[in-house]
């Protein structure tokens, strides 16, 4: 155990069991899983990315290269979390990846040996050939070799949920500047969201020992949490990270709610995705502390400085025996001190610096640590780190060394700042680059701003907070600013050891080395946007949060150029990973498509009926009664009822809009293509309308009720788009028209009946006085009544079927009762109630056209309903139908087709070829729309588009389906094949 | 994005949908070369780096449709107005957020 034996934020009264890899260990509440392994002596925690190089824990935060694993099992099994950032849960179960067979043993380790293969742009340059072996070996063999972990193969049992929050200052950090501007603008009273990455506020003064007020920085994070939750307007959001910047001041967020538990409490969600809406935003995300680059620098032991500060002192860890800090700035000897201080045993730090500060040199001395300046470290040994080799001035020194703290100095952690294209600039006293133009609303303060100091950061935190209040309109006053004897850090810019041993590791994560630059740059890929991308530098799940400065140093090195004219890459978001189960929150499933439900739909439950998605709704599709076999023998017998009886079915889907004004005549003049100011009142009309562009947008009828009142139905698919476009005309194209609309699809239910008997039943559930017979109510008739002794009703005489036929609305709460009160009524004539397969399959008989042939692509000529266009008026889309291609005789239009062979079936999307033609494009004349098999005919009849159309009646094309293995004559034939001349629909 | 309707206030841009330039009017039906105006009407669009007058429906709110100033570069809204007022119309102030 590495445990140290006093100190730390952990619990040691709660001591929790997990497991790594199936071994046994134990840590305590507040450990992540990375200080509970490296308390557990585990060094070795994952293998690379391409070379299946050994690595251990290198950071203590959300920039982590190496410490990837997957996280639980199962369904919940979650790959590449940064061990630094899963936070210890009793029953932890965690497995290393991307290693074949063990983690310890790894054959594909092998591939460093060819690194000199796979270095920068190998995959641009080898398995180029022979080409057909890209798909079936190399790419298999490549994404087997290079991985992550392996996502879950089970639906994710947890759920996920969206938010929004407003406020005037939206803070982004806890640490000490973030700290100090949450107080400042919540003190003037503001509306403050802290919104702070950790699981508890304080950012580096958790892991630091500097003196804050003559007291250690506990008790001044202890003050700035409980006036920080005293204050209302202020609201803490621990383990949120703020991971990209959006228009008009929006933040999106996301916060780890149940992360850190075995399994999310009940009812609450495992992730919440927020939208924070804030009138300003103070950046205060801290900084990185970045690698040197030098042979070894990826063995497991070599971590960053400040990483083992946070391990030492935070959680109470000394991750190897015999620490070494290789440095080149100041911070890194605070480190050191407060590790040391801690209880780790520091030997050594070794500074590139020949002269570093005598404050430091004191500082060590008392400490009883070596300091080795103007040294550089040149190679390290051990499967986990045992030794290291020290270039000194005097030769070459091999030192004992289980932990390597490294740091090439901080980098601001500015990513946001550069979401909106925001270039950084370069500051050479810093080594950095620093935040220059931010998103609008979006300042900064404290190490993100390259304020590296503690001073600087409470000064600057407080300054900002000041200053984004006032901006939202609140009165804001500096206050007093802690104590702290912290200074100014320096540092003397260092990037890479010259002449050092071994692969010297850039990127940890995608295996980017000073090699790969110096053949990107060799090659030609020296701006920053291509040496990403041939390199890959940067482009793993960390997004080089940790490794990009070092390989633009390298590549400034190479070309001579200074580091801010290379420049830097721009950040994208997200910052950290977002899983999309969070970004879709409830939307999934039911929730992203909820089932609408007819007013029928229990009954029809009841009546045993076979539901059927249509849109968002729920349609009965038919009604199996016991011993019918197949759904073909139900739909016949329902069809049967129909045409010689009488049947029933739920029509409720269909739009419904509701038009009332003195203009609506003409308005609808305008949206359809033939006339219904002319409509008598009472009556109703089929109608087309098109879109502005000449192509059939829906068809439906609309009934006249009164002079100024106007009923239209759409199809069901078609509902809200014709709405929305009935809007637009209205308020955009024609605002003087005195027309009001309203969508009344939910509002009504409405049943039809068809069938010869239909009106038998219709009489007998009608109030007096209304008139149902063939005088009172011809067809095309539409009347307003009562029904069921007092229910209001609208009555049209349409059919879709063919027969004599009738729609009854009603509002909706009563449209079960007015099914029962039809069954009841047509009982005697052995009513039947049908489903959307049998009414697809009279409207078929009857060859009206349906959502198969309304594609958006069809005119109204093409369906063979030119001939309702008026031509005395201008409708939507007249002129552009006019257009000459939709006239030509070769166009493919509607007809109706049945097999030579009776015998044989039909199939919707078979293409039309003539006979004996070879099937290919050139020789394509059209495609089948719709089939069914009609009981009426007992044969398969279809519809669809065939070049010359109604013209080619009497001829035989070939139906060819070569999908599923249909190519069979068939002969084209007038559309309506039941009751053509529609006598029926007339008695 | 939020968009300020002159009905609802400032609103979540996902509230409404998007039609496009409203600076495109329809052409007069019966013009001499109508087929061509409507060839443009409906086809041919700027699509032009900076101000951008836009129709923007609220369709999970007033129903309305709403002309948009936005700046297509930074998507920053300068007003809204409602499409069924003359712009010059005082009667319907034009709403800034």
């Amino acid at each position: 155990m590495s445990r140290l034996s006093s100190g730390g934020l952990i619990d040691r009264a709660t001591p929790l069991a997990f497991t790594f890899d199936g071994r046994s260990y134990k840590g305590f509440a507040g450990d992540t899983l990375a200080s509970a392994l490296l308390a557990n002596d585990v060094r070795l925690v994952g293998r690379s990315f391409k070379y299946h190089r050994p690595r251990g824990v290198f950071s203590a935060g959300s920039e982590e290269p190496n410490a990837l694993v997957e996280l639980r099992t199962g369904a919940r099994r979650e790959p590449n979390t940064r061990a630094t950032m899963a936070e210890l849960y009793e029953g932890l179960e965690a497995t290393s990846q991307n290693r074949w067979p063990s983690l310890a043993f790894d054959l594909l380790s092998a591939n460093q040996w060819f690194s000199s293969v796979l270095g920068a742009g190998f995959y641009y340059k080898t398995f180029m050939w022979p080409a057909a072996l890209w798909e079936k070996l190399y790419e298999p063999a490549i994404r087997r070799a290079a991985g992550l972990g392996r996502a879950a193969e089970q639906a994710d049992p947890d759920s996920y949920e969206k938010a929004f929050a407003f406020c005037d200052v939206l803070v982004i950090g806890g640490g000490p500047s973030g700290l100090l501007a949450a107080l400042t603008a919540g003190r003037a009273g503001a509306r403050v969201i802290l919104a702070d990455e950790d699981t508890i506020l304080g950012g580096r003064l958790n892991s630091a020992r500097t003196a804050i007020d003559d007291a250690a920085p506990g008790a001044f994070l202890a003050r700035a949490r409980a006036e920080l939750s005293a204050l209302p307007n202020v609201r803490v959001m621990p383990r949120t990270t703020i991971f990209g910047v959006y228009d008009g001041g929006t933040y999106g967020a996301l916060e780890r709610v149940g992360d850190h538990l075995s399994v999310p409490a009940p009812f609450q969600p495992r992730q919440r995705y927020w939208k924070i809406v804030a009138k300003r935003a103070v950046l205060c995300a801290g900084a990185f502390d970045r690698p040197i680059v030098f042979g070894g620098n990826d063995r497991p032991g070599v971590m960053s400085a400040q990483a083992l500060r946070t391990y030492a002192v935070r959680y109470a860890v000394t991750p190897g025996r015999n620490a070494v800090v290789f440095a080149n700035n100041d911070h890194a000897w605070s480190a050191a001190f407060d590790a040391a201080d801690a209880g780790v045993k520091v030997s050594a730090i070794v500074d590139v610096r020949e002269t570093p500060p005598p404050a430091l040199l004191a500082g060590a001395t008392a400490r009883n640590i070596r300091v080795i300046a103007g040294g550089e470290v040149i190679a390290t040994s051990g499967k986990c780190l045992s030794s290291i080799t020290v270039r000194t001035r005097g030769g070459t020194e091999t030192l004992q060394a289980e932990v390597l703290g490294i740091s090439g100095g901080a980098t601001p952690n500015l990513a946001l700042t550069s979401y909106f294209g925001g270039r950084p600039k370069y500051d050479a006293a810093l080594a950095a680059f620093v935040p220059d133009q931010t998103p609008p609303g979006l300042s900064v303060a404290g190490a993100a701003a390259g304020q590296f100091s503690l001073a600087q950061c409470f000064a600057t935190g407080a300054a900002q907070g000041v200053a984004a209040a006032r901006d939202a309109g609140f009165a804001a006053t500096p206050a007093p600013l802690p104590e702290t004897g912290d200074t100014p850090t320096s540092l003397s810019a260092f990037w890479h050891v010259q002449g050092s041993k071994g692969l010297a590791f850039v990127d940890f994560q995608n295996d980017v080395s000073a090699k790969d630059i110096a053949i990107a740059h060799k090659e030609g890929f020296r701006a920053v946007e291509l040496l990403k991308r041939y390199t890959t530098l940067g482009m793993a799940t960390d997004q080089g949060k940790s490794s990009n400065m070092a390989g633009l140093a390298i590549m400034a090195e190479l070309t001579g150029q200074g580091i801010g004219e290379t420049g830097t890459t721009l950040f994208r978001p997200p910052f950290t990973p977002v899983a999309l189960g969070a970004l879709a929150g409830h939307h999934r499933e039911k929730d992203f498509r909820p089932t609408r439900p007819t007013p029928t739909h229990d009954w029809a439950r009841k009546q045993g009926a076979v539901f059927v998605e249509t849109g968002l709704w729920l349609r009965a599709q038919y009604f199996p009664k016991p011993g019918e076999t197949d759904w073909l023998e139900t739909v016949t017998r329902e069809v049967k009822a129909v045409r010689s009886s009488v049947g029933l079915i739920d029509v409720s889907t269909f739009g419904k809009i509701d038009l009332q004004g003195s203009d609506v005549g003409v308005f609808l003049d305008r949206v359809y293509i033939n006339t219904f100011s002319t409509l008598a009142v009472g009556k109703a009309r089929y109608g087309v309308m098109l879109r502005e562009d000449g192509l059939v947008m829906d068809d439906g009828t609309t009934a006249r009720l009164a002079d100024d009142h106007y009923v239209m139905t759409t199809t069901t698919a078609n509902a809200a788009k014709v709405y929305q476009h009935l809007e637009f005309c209205l308020q955009v194209l024609w605002p003087d028209l005195d027309v009001q609309l309203a969508s009344i699809s939910e509002q009504w239910a409405q049943i039809a009946i068809a069938g010869p008997k239909s009106r038998e039943v219709l009489a007998q559930v009608v109030d007096a006085p209304l008139d149902v017979s063939n005088t009172g109510l011809p067809f095309m008739g539409a009347v307003e009544g009562r029904v069921m002794g007092g229910v209001k009703a609208r009555i049209f005489r349409l059919s879709f079927s063919g027969e004599l036929g009738y729609e009854i609305a009603v509002p909706a709460r009563h449209g079960e009762a007015l099914t029962r009160a039809l069954m009841a009524a047509g009982a005697p004539f052995g009513i039947t109630p049908y489903g959307t397969e049998a009414l697809g399959v009279m409207r078929i008989e009857k060859g009206h056209v349906s959502g198969n042939e309304l594609t958006g692509q069809t005119s109204a000529r093409d369906l063979g309903l030119g001939k309702m266009a008026s031509t005395k008026k201008d409708y939507i889309g007249r002129v552009m139908a006019g257009r000459p291609a939709f006239a030509d005789r070769d166009r493919a239009t509607f007809i109706g087709f049945k097999p030579v062979d009776r015998a044989q079936r039909l199939r919707a999307g078979a293409h039309f070829l003539p006979l004996g033609a070879v099937p290919v494009m050139e020789n394509d004349e059209g495609y089948m729309s719709s089939v069914a098999y009609s009981p009426t005919l007992d044969h398969w009849i279809g519809l669809g588009f065939l070049k010359g159309g109604r013209a080619r009646i009497g001829q035989k094309v070939r139906a060819y389906d070569p999908v599923r293995g249909g190519d069979i004559e068939v002969e084209v034939c007038d559309p309506g094949f039941v009751d053509p001349e529609g006598e029926r629909l007339r008695v | 994005m939020r968009i300020p309707c002159p009905y609802c206030g400032l609103r979540d841009a996902h509230e409404f949908s998007y039609l496009g330039d409203a600076t495109v009017s329809r052409p007069a039906p019966d013009m001499p070369d109508a087929q061509e105006a409507f060839f443009h009407y409906v086809y041919l669009r700027e699509n032009p780096a900076g101000a951008h007058e836009e129709l923007w429906y609220h369709a999970a709110g007033c129903r309305q449709w709403l002309v948009v100033s936005r700046d297509t570069r930074t998507h920053e809204i300068s007003g809204a107005s409602f499409a069924r007022a003359p712009k010059a119309d005082a009667s319907h102030a034009e709403v800034k957020p």
